[in-house]
């Protein structure tokens, strides 16, 4: 019998197998952030340990940090000490840190990539739940908890039951209009957000094929918003181009040698999946959400769904969401006027998604009504928006690039949406507070989120003439 | 880690699906640099206002249910972040097991991580729970990790619930992952000497 590709970088990967039902599991690569590793690092004291390798961790500053003034000591005292204690816990380990100021300093999951430490068929772990991003270049990554960051730094290991696995195929052309955010969405609509839970999944088919490797990690970033432990994609030329010649990357005959492993990294014809499920294209429209979780999607021009279509044990739930959402059952969302706007996360903050936003504003107007916030995902995404001047179409559209960090995504900096404010947002959870107490979270993709900006209200992107 | 073996509680019921971490613990109280002091702010959006008074209507504000050290739970619990500060606050509040037919995979892991018990049980399970709490809110029930069985006190329900045993062997014992993984380093080192990927790196 054939091998999945997940079962191939696993299998590498196993360092002993557990009796009842657990691999010791090597890590290639562990990132840390300021949120989850503190108390990792105090329980290493703990023990009277070291890290076991300093070569394969990497830290960077990015959920609490500030998007304005970065130079500045940051005001919010409990912000500022996490970010302190940081530096001084990678400083007395010996951790390489890309802390604020840094060059290469962003959102753990814009970094890894763009600098080429992200690589295919690698282990990556991150105290972070999207970590399944780095799913994209065919490397099995995923988000782990505080006690298990601790776990990696002592051993470089992690002890793992190994999960079941899941294809999702899409084959055939986008319409116009539709982005990967939107392919994730539907996807995450028609499965629900615990749909994928025990699995990891691979994306698969043309459509996917044909995404580049900035959209595919938009695809990979939210698998977790189905329940799925990680989502990766295999290698093919558009990842081996991306990785070539990135800071870290292998270099000269390091790197055709790691073509040639990469090349072997697909599914076998005959790999048998414990799940499948196939889409078609065609289907999938500009999405957004109306709900408390990624699952609780539509097509944009839909109406939010009837009560009576939603399965019976999970309708308290559904009112519940739509009771603080604001919306009725069985409305259009089309028309609603939004005053917030957040574009930006490890989701949707790469260049290509500034650039898309950017060439959809030329030329216009924000709404009056509607404060935005444009944030990049890292210090090298900025850099290279200012190169191509997409600051100053932003800046003559009536928005404002900010610096680099998760900022509104979850609000713990002080880019919060207000209570009972509608937010069309880039990011990947509408969960109930996420951008702020009381604050309501419509998910969409980069396009849908300017379209919205310069309307001031909900609006379908494909009224607009694209290039 | 705190031994687990045997359980005998009354509930606290949250008959919701979905629940996220982002609702366990808002990002808002993520800032902490240790691990206590959590369980002061677990569901704090449903909790308190937004002047920070009590909640009448929220269950954790009603004090009939007050000492209980079982949640009981709906569908999908714990999805969302992988912050360990849910598993933390809710080990902090004074639960020792949480109950739901279904769980998100890295809130179990973190539980376990913490000597908190996720015990899945069956939807049918889940729903006689909430059904037979709604007359009788001192409902108890018997979690027994070793025969790995729920028993709903009183009415001669019982459940078997699922495992991981090496997960429920660190439970019984108050061992953690770390312990083991670094009585393993020999292995670990052989692998690094041996592993393919590794070299061409």
């Amino acid at each position: 019998m054939g091998k999945t590709l997940f079962e191939k970088v696993w299998n590498e990967h196993v360092v002993a197998e557990i009796p009842g039902g657990s691999n010791v599991l090597y890590i290639d690569k562990h990132l840390i952030h300021e949120v989850t590793s503190p108390q990792a690092f105090t329980g290493l004291e703990n023990r009277g340990i070291g890290l076991y390798s300093t070569e394969r961790i990497l830290a960077t500053a990015d959920h609490n940090v500030p998007t304005k003034d970065q130079h500045l000591p940051i005001k919010e005292a409990l912000s500022r000490l996490q970010v302190e204690k940081l530096s001084e816990n990678c400083k007395k380990f010996g951790v390489t840190l890309y802390g604020l100021g840094h060059p290469y300093q962003g959102i753990v999951h814009v970094i890894g990539p763009e600098l080429g430490i992200t690589l295919p068929g690698m282990t990556i772990v991150c105290g972070d739940s999207h970590t399944s991003t780095h799913g994209a270049f065919g490397s099995i990554a995923f988000g782990i908890g505080t006690s298990e960051v601790e776990q990696v730094m002592a051993t470089q290991c992690l002890m793992q039951a190994k999960p079941k696995t899941m294809k999702i195929e899409i084959n055939g052309t986008l319409g116009k209009g539709v982005s990967s955010k939107d392919i994730i969405l539907y996807i995450i609509s028609k499965i629900s957000a615990a749909g994928g839970t025990g699995y990891f999944v691979e994306f698969a088919g043309s459509a996917i094929r044909s995404l580049s490797m900035e959209a595919r990690m938009t695809i990979c970033n939210m698998s977790i918003e189905m329940g799925a432990r990680g989502g990766m994609i295999a290698p093919d030329e558009t990842t081996f181009n991306y990785v070539k010649g990135r800071e870290f990357a292998p270099k000269g005959a390091k790197f055709d040698e790691a073509v040639a492993y990469w090349k072997t990294l697909y599914s076998d014809n005959n790999a048998v999946f414990d799940q499948v499920y196939h889409y078609d294209a065609a289907d999938i429209a500009p999405m957004i959400t109306y709900g408390t979780n990624p699952g609780m999607g539509i097509k944009i021009n839909s109406n939010v769904p009837k009560l009576s279509e939603i399965e019976e044990s999970n309708r308290a739930t559904f009112s519940k969401a739509l009771e603080y959402m604001g919306f009725t059952e069985g409305t259009p969302l089309l028309g609603k006027q939004v005053n917030y706007v957040f574009i930006g996360s490890c989701t949707n903050s790469r260049i290509e998604d500034l650039r898309q936003v950017a060439q959809f504003l030329k030329g216009k107007k924000k709404a009056s009504n509607v404060n935005a916030y444009i944030v990049p995902g890292s210090k090298q995404v900025e850099k290279q928006a200012m190169a191509e001047g997409l600051d100053k179409i932003l800046a003559e559209a009536g928005f404002e690039l900010r610096e680099p960090g998760c900022s509104a995504c979850l609000g713990m900096n002080e880019d919060k949406i207000p209570k009972g404010e509608y937010c069309v947002s880039t990011s990947n959870r509408n969960f109930e507070g996420r951008q702020g107490p009381g604050a309501r979270t419509l998910l969409a993709s980069p396009l849908t989120a300017a379209a919205v900006a310069v309307s001031g209200k909900i609006v379908d992107i494909r009224e607009f003439s694209l290039n | 880690m705190e031994k687990f073996i045997t359980l005998k509680s009354t509930i606290t019921p949250l008959a919701i699906e979905d629940i996220d971490t982002d609702q366990i613990i808002p990002a808002r109280f993520l800032k902490a640099t240790t691990r206590e002091g959590f369980g002061d702010n677990l569901f704090r959006d449903w909790r308190y206002d937004e002047n920070n008074q009590p909640k009448k209507d929220f269950i954790l504000n009603n004090d009939g249910y007050k000492g209980s050290k079982i949640l009981v739970a709906g569908k999908n619990f714990g999805c969302g972040s992988s912050r360990e500060h849910a598993a933390w606050a809710i080990h902090d509040f004074g639960f020792k097991v949480v109950i739901s037919s279904f769980f998100a995979d890295i809130f179990k892991s973190n539980a376990l991580n913490n000597g908190l018990l996720p015990v899945q049980v069956s939807q049918d399970f889940l729903n006689k729970i909430f059904e037979l709490v709604k007359s009788n809110i001192k409902l108890e029930l018997i979690i027994d990790l070793e025969n790995q069985q729920v028993e709903i006190v009183g009415h001669s329900i019982i459940e078997k619930f699922d495992l991981n045993q090496y997960k429920k062997t660190c439970l019984i014992n108050g061992y953690d992952d770390i312990d083991y993984l670094l009585s393993m380093k020999g292995k670990i080192e052989e692998y690094e000497k041996t592993s393919k990927y590794l070299h061409i790196l």
